[in-house]
């Protein structure tokens, strides 16, 4: 039962440590901010997540306090980003080429 | 919903998280967090509507475990798009900002479907004016609102609607 749990707790960081590291090569490959905050937000929520599962597995007595961080993580990752890609559009951060349609720059009337 | 009733219900909701972080039942932790969780209460009884907003129905707590699922769900595939996109030289990226329109009335409400878009396939709230948000989409698929609204929004809608309404 312990080795099981060992192995399951191993699976999981590695699992969460692979979509960290996937987040981070978008970070490096997206074209522009929004991309870039997209590919950040949901790789770090996930990958969080899921090391978070792994420590419960690996240390069940911290299992609590994990949850707690797991929520907390949950709420406060997509605020931030919201924020940051709102801050981004307000100073008219430039978005890429391709970019097919912007609704917001139309509805606010910052660009012609 | 009644004021003594949300202070009851924050307070008591502050007190469980105090006792899980401390895992400990000795008479000077309890009382500290006694007397801290009462004060956080009183001081920001109006601003913590994550707990007060809630509809405390057995049909919403039912609901807010299919929405756990729904959301984990999506947040799983999201991150395999993502490395989808990632991975691929091609970079086979058509992003663009398309604007939907929300249902839900509550403060709550909306800023829960926010989280849950940013969270989701390809999708990033930017903002929110009323019922109306902004979304940053990888993979543009119709500018239209009503079909953008349909293809976003209504998954997470469904479920929102009987928690927060």
């Amino acid at each position: 039962m312990d080795s099981l749990l060992n192995l399951l707790g191993g699976l999981l960081l590695v699992a969460g440590a692979s979509f960290l590291f996937l987040g981070g090569l978008g970070l490096v490959r997206m074209p522009d901010v929004f991309n870039r905050i997209q590919a950040g937000t949901k790789a770090t929520t996930l990958g969080t997540l899921l090391g978070l599962a792994g420590f419960a597995c690996l240390r069940p007595e911290w299992g609590l306090k994990l949850l707690l961080i797991g929520l907390v993580t949950l709420f406060t990752n997509p605020i931030s980003s919201q924020v940051l890609a709102r801050a981004a559009h307000r100073t008219r951060v430039e978005m890429t080429l391709n970019t097919t349609v912007d609704r917001l720059a139309e509805d606010t009337g910052e660009e012609a | 919903m009644t004021k003594a009733r949300d202070l009851t219900t924050l307070f008591a909701t502050l007190f469980l998280f105090w006792l899980l972080l401390n895992g400990s039942l000795a008479p000077d932790v309890l009382a500290i967090g006694l007397v801290v969780a009462l004060l956080i209460a009183i001081l920001f009884r109006g601003s913590l509507a994550v707990l007060s907003e809630f509809r405390a129905t057995p049909l919403a707590i039912v609901t807010a475990v299919g929405y756990l699922i729904y959301f984990l769900k999506a947040l799983l595939q999201s991150n395999l798009q993502l490395a989808r996109i990632v991975l691929s030289p091609s970079l086979p990226l058509t992003p663009g900002i398309v604007k939907v329109r929300t249902r839900l009335q509550s403060r709550m409400g909306r800023m829960l479907l926010a989280n849950s878009i940013t969270l989701t396939p390809g999708t990033l709230t930017v903002e929110l004016n009323g019922e109306w948000l902004y979304i940053h989409w990888v993979t543009v698929e119709s500018a239209d609102i009503e079909a953008a609204t349909a293809s976003i929004v209504s998954g997470f809608e469904r479920y929102i609607e009987v928690m927060y309404g």
